[in-house]
């Protein structure tokens, strides 16, 4: 059939490609097909169209669907088409429904009787049109009404129809698990199923079904390790040779499976060791498939128990994927990397030039392949280093839903490993002008409170420091256009609280940019309100200073703005600031302090200086108090006081007082109303839970924090550094403050007080007692980085000075930085029995000292090699390559690699395949599992018997030999003696001949969507 | 598993789309386009995989290989092989360069009803069912053969083309 020949589409459909592809703009693309859809439109509404008109309408239908227009109006003529007894239009007719319907399409119902029908067919190849279409169309309610037939035909004769419905099923189990849960079991009978074939289509079932709860099928590890031993040792047919490895996919099925059973068992692990060392063995490095098997044996070993051997082969896999020119092998290299420095640890120093090479990579995919390695393996001493990098990165993204993933991992890094508060404010800094208001609310109240409590070392000094310096880089920032509303409010915040403190600003000076604040963001109302929230602090701050306040005209014109603002909340900011600068200063300083966002307040919850009035009151014949629900109307209610103070709170929502807390809002909630603050009701119960989390870290400070070189590999339970342990009666008593909100009554200026007041009892509760507990790595700031690849890669991987080895368990970690605290490493990586001992500072030999400590019960004849040059076999080093030796033996590949494979019959019974078993396979094409498995222990022993005995691994390496690029280069000639010549040696189609016919399309003055026609014309004659 | 399979050109135009996972219209368009902006902004030399939670959700990433003017992308979740799916574009390549005999962009516009057969030959219901491409290409000749004979009503169509058994 030659390309020209089998367009076996009619003119009007080569026409209609034709002209859109000739299509020059996506205007008239859009015109041409707009012009087929009316056409086809009413065409098939024609009477009488003959059939194959029809699917030829139908064909392009899907054309035009594919496209992205709609064909809807066509669906019902598909569905017809199906009902078809000609197998062309069947099965055009279940190619359109399957592209054009979703499973809970109206219209399938009607197909679900074909279907039923077409599964019954004496012919295969309707059956296996049917359960294609199966496979697409079905849904819960549907499943049950095909479901016999398709059990049915698991007992097909073909093996390609029960393969296809093992598929079904499989496919109704991802559908609807209980609409098949009884025939779980059928899936392990079809594990033995006679054709390798269905019994691959079974894995891809079990694989899910292990997913879901491995402990069930623990009992098939045996099962899966014979098969694979089997597959991996050239039993099958060559029919499932892919490039001279054997049946490459049921390998990585089998593997992924394996790692699933063998995770955390130690017993179920040691039975896959061998089997796995044989993969390892006999996949060929030098093609894809033989290193996408490699992959998946790091995946499995780096999942299951530790075998110290195996680790030691995947860590060579490892580096030399690293170490590859192949950007595919390089991106498996650094998944593996991550896989095997979650067991080891140190093993990443190798391979620093490597990573470092990767994160340089234009490749988009492997940088951030890379990040995701670096920011698991982040710790203080490389914590600026790695988020630089992934701050760099983050400039150079545009779609939200990555940055929103980057920024927070860049948050969480800054706050588990910030080598000082500077850095830590600089770097939010960044990351709000970067992600803006992708960054959630809280991370801003975070950097704030931390602003407010300072580095917590009673060092006032640097506290004041750390907050000028935040005060002269907001400064700065204000400069820059556009910055993000988040960002907006912790600067108006921090100029408020600390622009005037150290004396270097005047008031009228930070007044003035809180004013621009405002005016350059007219629409952003939490901004305004944070910035004349400010405003009035500073006025407190001069006025209580003595200071004379003159406000100076922007601002006198932004407040009577607000006066008349839509915003109630602003208004009453507004007027809460006009009330302060009538107040006297002894006033002032009472109720907005400065610098005392973080000070406690008392509060006197049972209202007890006003026993005075009530009982005057009283005296004077006022109604006693009574409760809300005593009352009978509102018109009962006593006292006015009380009456404005529930209004307002029904007007006004004053949500900050309502809800009494457990915990409090953060500092920055010195809003006294809440009602146009979303954004405040969301960030309460999460400054609460924190707080909380705080709390309860509190009370065990473990070697979780002791400790936090090995609470950095686990990426779960992240650990809050920032912020102060607070004690719990603390806790309560700014809850009891928060409980209480009438006691401010009708006194504005009081209740502008009390405003702050609740504010600063809110924050004071991260304030407590002093905690002089310390983060560890709060270390000095490292070194400036110079653009040279080795310093960057020593200051990434700690270098010779990080301190953050340490063997596997047992050992005492022992630091060479001399300034840091020696711990015992007690919550150290699940214990391993891999290293015994203590061990001494890592040398770069590490992972092989540990690896080859004594201790290890070594399994015998696990790797089938002796110890010296353990990490070498395994790999295509060029020194002591045998294959490289044996090039000249070529020729008698064909015949040597047939010879272990058994004499072929028609029948490809796995069972007949064991060594030395022919009896049980004579049981039947359904052994049942436990059968399976019996047969399975013998033979897999025997099977390693005899590949170490016997000359069987040399005839196999030669196989793998023939694998080699080498020889699909060279191998011509051998290519003519295999039975499947071509599928075997040609690696993917002619790519010279497809380019040359492209480039003959081209020189006929056409590419495929070029406007030229000239082709076409020569097509068409 | 096997979300999509989809052929496009290097101009963004689809030839083939496959999805196996339920997607609306729009949505397929969507990413398709996405998947398009993604490949084409990709320099000569980098790796066959892109990450792209952000069309297909979490865990999920194309892999795609380039040949001539078009682009083969599968979009798989982690329980495949990245590797494994390189070859099985390799093997879904093969498959139509036998049938076409030299494959092109042209044949595959032309004759998309045929490779969506192929398709469903080498992955099934988000599975892959065949890796070996003869055996693709001999059960595709078995329908192909079958269909030219016409009406399944015609009794001599029983028992042709002996699937595997042969061999």
């Amino acid at each position: 059939m030659s390309s020209q020949g089998g367009w076996g589409s009619s003119k009007e459909f080569l026409d209609l490609v034709k002209s859109i592809g000739e299509a020059k703009s996506k205007a008239e693309e859009e015109r041409i097909v707009a012009a087929e859809i009316e056409m086809l439109k009413r065409r098939i509404v024609e009477p009488d169209v003959p059939r194959k008109k029809m699917k030829e309408y139908i064909i392009r239908l899907v054309y035009v669907e594919m496209l992205g227009h709609d064909a809807s109006f066509g669906y019902i003529q598909a569905v017809k088409m199906t009902h078809d007894d000609n197998l062309l239009l069947k099965r055009s007719g279940y190619l359109a429904v399957t592209l054009f319907l979703n499973e809970d399409h109206d219209l399938i119902i009607l197909i679900v009787n074909t279907i039923q029908k077409d599964l019954k067919s004496d012919n295969y190849l309707v059956c296996c049109a049917a359960l294609t279409a199966v496979c697409k169309l079905l849904n819960e309610e549907t499943i049950p009404a095909v479901l016999p037939q398709v059990v049915e035909l698991l007992a097909h004769p073909k093996e390609l129809v029960r393969k296809k419905a093992v598929m079904a099923l499989h496919r109704f189990h991802q559908r609807s698990p209980s609409s098949v849960s009884h025939l779980i079991p059928k899936f392990r009978q079809i594990l033995c199923d006679k054709d390798p074939s269905v019994m691959s289509a079974a894995l891809c079932a079990l694989f899910d079904l292990v997913t879901a709860d491995a402990n069930a099928y623990r009992n098939l590890t045996t099962s899966f390790v014979s098969i694979l031993k089997q597959v991996v040792e050239h039993r099958l047919s060559k029919l499932f040779d892919y490039h001279r490895t054997p049946a490459p996919f049921i390998q990585i099925k089998i593997l992924k499976i394996l790692a699933l059973l063998g995770a955390g068992e130690k017993h179920t692990s040691e039975n896959m060791y061998s089997v796995l060392a044989e993969v390892l063995k006999r996949s060929d490095a030098a093609s894809n498939i033989g290193n996408a098997i490699l992959y998946e044996c790091i995946c499995t070993i780096t999942t299951i128990h530790a075998s110290p051997r195996l680790l030691e082969v995947a860590a060579e896999i490892t580096s030399r994927f690293l170490k590859s020119e192949n950007h595919n092998y390089k991106y498996m290299g650094i998944d593996a990397l991550g896989r095997v420095i979650k067991i080891n640890p140190d093993f990443a120093e190798q391979h620093q030039l490597a990573v470092i090479d990767c994160l340089e990579d234009p490749d988009d995919t492997l940088k951030r392949k890379t990040l995701d390695l670096l920011y698991k393996m982040t710790k203080s001493s490389n914590v600026e280093v790695i988020v630089e990098h992934m701050i760099s990165y983050m400039r150079t993204l545009n779609d939200a839903h990555n940055k929103t993933e980057l920024a927070s991992r860049v948050i969480e890094l800054a706050e588990r490993f910030a080598p000082s508060n500077q850095w830590f404010i600089q770097t939010m800094n960044q990351v709000f002008e970067l992600a803006g208001d992708l960054v959630p609310p809280k991370v801003a109240h975070d950097l704030m409170r931390l602003l407010a409590e300072g580095a917590g070392e009673d060092d006032e000094e640097a506290d004041s420091l750390l907050r000028s310096s935040a005060v002269e880089s907001y400064l700065h920032v204000l400069g820059e256009p556009k910055l993000p509303s988040v960002l907006l409010q912790v600067i108006c915040w921090v100029l408020g609280e600390y622009g005037t403190a150290d004396g270097t600003h005047s008031a009228d000076d930070i007044i003035g940019r809180l004013c621009d604040v405002a005016e350059s963001h007219p629409g952003d109302i939490t901004v305004k309100g944070y910035s004349i929230t400010a405003i009035t602090k500073i006025c407190a701050f001069e006025i209580s200073a003595g200071r004379q306040v003159d406000l100076i005209p922007e601002c006198r014109t932004f407040i009577e703005d607000l006066l008349a603002s839509h915003s109630t909340d602003l208004q009453q900011r507004a007027y809460e600031l006009q009330a302060i600068l009538a107040l006297s200063p002894e006033t002032v300083a009472n109720i907005l302090p400065m610098d005392a966002s973080c000070e406690d307040i008392e509060v006197d919850r049972n209202l007890s200086f006003l026993n005075e009035f009530v009982e005057s009151a009283a005296a004077n014949g006022a109604r006693s108090y009574m409760p809300e629900n005593e009352r009978s109307g509102m018109s009962t209610v006593v006292t006015g006081t009380h009456e404005q103070l529930e209004s307002s709170a029904h007007a006004l929502r004053f949500e900050a007082y309502e809800v009494p807390k457990p915990a409090a809002p953060p500092p920055i909630a010195a809003a006294p109303a809440a009602l146009p603050f979303p954004d405040f009701e969301e960030q309460k119960p999460e400054s609460s839970r924190s707080l909380r989390k705080q709390l309860a870290a509190d009370r065990e400070p473990d070697a979780d924090s002791l400790n936090p070189e090995i609470v950095r590999l686990r990426l779960d339970g992240v650990q809050k550094k920032w912020g102060r342990y607070s004690q719990p009666q603390s806790s309560s008593t700014s809850t009891s403050s928060l409980d209480r909100r009438g006691d401010h009554g009708s006194d504005q200026v009081t209740q502008v007080g009390g405003g702050h007041r609740e504010a600063v009892a809110a924050s004071s509760i991260e304030s407590g007692p002093v905690s002089e507990l310390r983060q560890i790595e709060r270390k000095k700031p490292q070194p400036e980085i110079s653009t040279e690849k080795q310093r960057l890669a020593a200051s990434l991987f700690g270098g010779p000075t990080a301190s953050g080895r340490f063997s596997g368990s047992g050992g005492a970690k022992v630091s060479s930085r001399p300034g840091t605290v020696v711990q015992p490493a007690e919550k150290v990586l699940p214990p391993r029995p891999s290293s015994g001992g203590s061990k001494e500072k890592a040398s770069d030999a590490g992972i092989s000292k540990q690896i080859a400590a004594p201790s290890i019960p070594a399994p015998v004849d696990l790797l089938d090699m002796s110890d010296d040059n353990v990490p070498r076999v395994m790999t295509t080093a060029p020194g002591n390559d045998p294959f490289k030796q044996l090039e000249g033996l070529l020729e008698p590949v064909t015949t040597s690699s047939a010879l272990p494979v058994p004499p072929q019959t028609a029948s490809m019974d796995l069972m007949s395949l064991y060594d030395g078993n022919p009896a049980p396979s004579a049981t039947g094409p359904v052994t049942t599992v436990p059968d399976l498995v019996s047969i399975a222990a013998p033979s897999s022993s025997s099977g390693a018997s005899q590949s170490s005995t016997n000359g069987f691994p040399s005839l196999m390496d030669l196989g793998d030999l023939s694998a080699s690029p080498f020889v699909e280069l060279t191998g011509s000639v051998q290519g003519q003696a295999s039975s499947k010549p071509m599928s075997q040696l040609k690696k993917g189609p002619s790519r010279q001949d497809s380019l040359q016919k492209d480039a003959a399309s081209r020189h006929v003055g056409v590419t495929p969507t070029g406007t030229n026609p000239a082709l076409f014309q020569d097509l068409f004659g | 598993m096997i979300l999509a399979a989809l052929v496009m050109n290097t101009q963004g135009k689809p030839r083939i789309t496959k999805f196996y996972v339920p997607l609306g219209v729009e949505k397929q368009q969507e990413a398709i386009r996405t998947i398009y902006s993604a490949l084409s902004q990709r320099p000569e030399d980098s790796c066959s995989f892109v990450e792209t939670e952000d069309i297909f959700g979490p865990d999920t990433k194309l892999v795609y290989k380039h040949f001539a003017t078009l682009y083969f992308i599968f979009v798989i979740d982690s329980s495949e092989s990245e590797l494994g799916m390189l070859d099985l574009i390799q093997v879904f390549v093969e498959t139509l360069d036998r049938c076409f005999k030299n494959v092109c962009e042209l044949d595959i516009v032309y004759n998309f009803n045929k490779v969506h057969t192929i398709l469903d030959e080498i992955v099934m219901g988000g599975q892959v069912v065949e890796t070996n491409s003869a055996e693709v290409l001999k059960a595709v000749q078995d329908i192909w053969k079958l269909e030219r004979v016409g009406d399944l009503n015609v009794p001599s169509v029983r028992g042709i083309g002996s699937y595997r058994s042969k061999s």
